[in-house]
């Protein structure tokens, strides 16, 4: 079944159409990634459905539940969890403090907290660290700590591993695999092809707003034209640290 | 001649100056830290609060301490429950568009201006003072009054201060403050969070407006005064920023105390609005803003 329905969104910049009746669904326990050419509209497409880019358009259902025209903040309340591109930390606030915000917006027990610091065990010597002066590692560990604070049913996550050393790729795949297993549907965009395919069960390629073709994975990865033909990209061999 | 006395004066006039300042100009800082709205109608809280004040003291029978903390009382709740309407009334309707602010507070001082003109009338009326009692210096007296307001108000900033460092409210409003939408993507309620700063903010000025009453009358036209020193501090202090707007009240309300003194105080008005000058030349970020930090 389903855990997360998107059906015909769209959305606008001014009078600029960037998303065009964009449509997914989800799975609990699945990793779908978007990719997709700088520009094609995967970011407002988290952003539509996260509320803060307000959709024109189409209907967002959560477990059943129907989240369409709610205002941005109750998405979170309702079990989305969302990673932003540049990670989006209060970089003035300490690692405690942001993580006490993602504790806040469901209410959730601390028992969410020891299972996002059993992830990144790093984060527990550094809760009273202001949050901006983090390595990118472990800002990208904070932010997925962050929203894993809300007991998330979906995460969302926006080119986690962007600026990252492979080490730490490492450890945000990892946390994606936990996720993953634990029955939580991941949506991921990524410009690095070789870093998603071997954690994603499906792929999503978008363009000019609009998702123009999806394949399992297996497909992707048997036929490397694919990448080519949508992302415009010669598909490389997977590095040794992929996501 | 002996320097220590006059230095003495002027240093607790400057004191006295520079808490209301730090009040009136902490909820401008508030308001534009968090919200990014410049509120030309601040000073026309501090005169509500002002006025209130000094109906309170009118029609409260009772010794005039009475009167002074019922004052104290509610001219906050009223001025902030008339912020938090304006807020959801107008501001959140605009949505918080920079120009549309400016415009639409500007709309809401003349309105508050007019609307005391209506309600008190045009005269200046004078609020007694809780207490009197002078203190005794080996050169002159001084109102024990004045000292507590600088009590009350450091009192108030310390209790700000608390408020937005320990208090789970305080941490959605920084939270807010440095990214509205990363905080709209963690359930925060950005639109009660801005009209809860923007009513705070309001309190702010009206306490101070009810502090400074029993030494400086009450009249429709005072805000504009506060409302101009609190953007030269903001300024000097560095916009949104509240350890700033405190240090720069400080140092404008001293060397304003000082330079009336000793010599004038149009002197000390043409030097704060030099200094205003100069830093937005020269650090326009503010003297008390750390670089690329908001807070």
């Amino acid at each position: 079944m389903s855990r997360m329905s998107v059906q015909g969104l769209s959305a606008f910049y001014g009078q600029s159409q960037a998303l065009r009746d964009f449509s997914l669904e989800l799975a609990g326990g699945e990793v779908l990634c978007l990719l997709g050419r700088n520009g094609a509209g995967k970011t407002t497409a988290l952003k539509a459905i996260m509320g803060t880019v307000r959709p024109a358009a189409g209907r967002l259902m959560l477990d059943g539940r129907d989240l369409t025209g709610l205002p941005p903040q109750e998405i979170p309340r309702a079990g989305i969890g969302y990673v932003p591109q540049g990670r989006r930390l209060f970089t003035e606030l300490t690692v405690w403090e942001n993580l006490e915000i993602g504790l806040m917006t469901r209410k959730t027990d601390l028992s969410a907290l020891d299972h996002a610091l059993e992830l990144f065990p790093v984060l527990r010597d550094r809760m009273h660290q202001r949050s901006g002066t983090l390595s990118g590692g472990e800002q990208t560990m904070l932010a997925m700590a962050r929203a894993m604070c809300l007991r998330p049913s979906v995460m969302m996550l926006d080119e986690p591993t962007e600026g990252l050393m492979p080490s730490a790729i490492a450890g945000i795949r990892d946390a994606v695999m936990r996720l993953r297993d634990e029955g939580v549907a991941i949506l991921l965009v990524e410009q690095r092809v070789d870093a998603v395919l071997p954690v994603a069960d499906r792929v999503a390629f978008m363009d000019h707003g609009e998702i123009k073709a999806e394949f399992p994975i297996a497909e992707v990865r048997a036929d490397p034209e694919l990448l080519h033909q949508y992302v415009g990209i010669a598909a490389r061999p997977a590095r040794a640290e992929p996501l | 001649m002996d320097l220590a006395p006059y230095l003495l004066l002027a240093g607790l006039e400057g004191l006295v100056q520079a808490s209301v300042l730090m009040l009136t100009a902490l909820g401008l800082s508030l308001v534009f830290g968090v919200m990014r709205v410049v509120n030309v109608a601040h000073g026309e809280f501090f005169m509500a609060g002002a006025l209130i004040a000094w109906a309170c003291g009118a029609y409260i029978p009772g010794p005039p301490a009475l009167g002074f903390i019922a004052g104290l009382l509610v001219a906050p709740l009223a001025v902030g429950a008339l912020a938090w309407a304006a807020d959801r009334t107008i501001l959140q309707k605009i949505g918080y568009n920079p120009e549309g602010t400016i415009v639409s507070t500007i709309g809401m001082l003349y309105i508050l201006q007019q609307g005391a003109l209506l309600t008190f009338g045009p005269d200046a009326r004078a609020v007694d003072a809780p207490f009197y009692y002078t203190i005794r210096t080996p050169w002159f007296g001084y109102s024990s009054y004045k000292l507590f307001t600088v009590a009350v108000a450091f009192a108030l900033v310390a209790a700000l201060w608390l408020l937005m460092r320990k208090s789970k409210v305080g941490l959605l409003m920084r939270a807010t403050q440095f990214d509205r939408e990363t905080a709209l993507n963690f359930g925060i309620p950005v639109g009660k969070v801005y009209s809860a700063v923007f009513a705070i903010g309001a309190m702010m000025a009206a306490v101070a407006g009810v502090l400074v009453v029993p030494n400086q009358q009450a009249h429709y036209l005072m805000g504009t005064d506060p409302l101009l020193l609190s953007f030269v501090v903001v300024i000097v202090g560095g916009l949104g920023s509240i350890p700033g707007t405190i240090a720069a009240a400080v140092l404008i309300g001293l060397s304003d105390g000082l330079l009336s003194v000793f010599f004038s105080p149009t002197l000390a008005k043409i030097v704060s609005t030099l200094l205003v000058a100069l830093v937005l030349i020269f650090k326009p970020e503010g003297l008390f803003t750390v670089k690329g930090r908001r807070a």
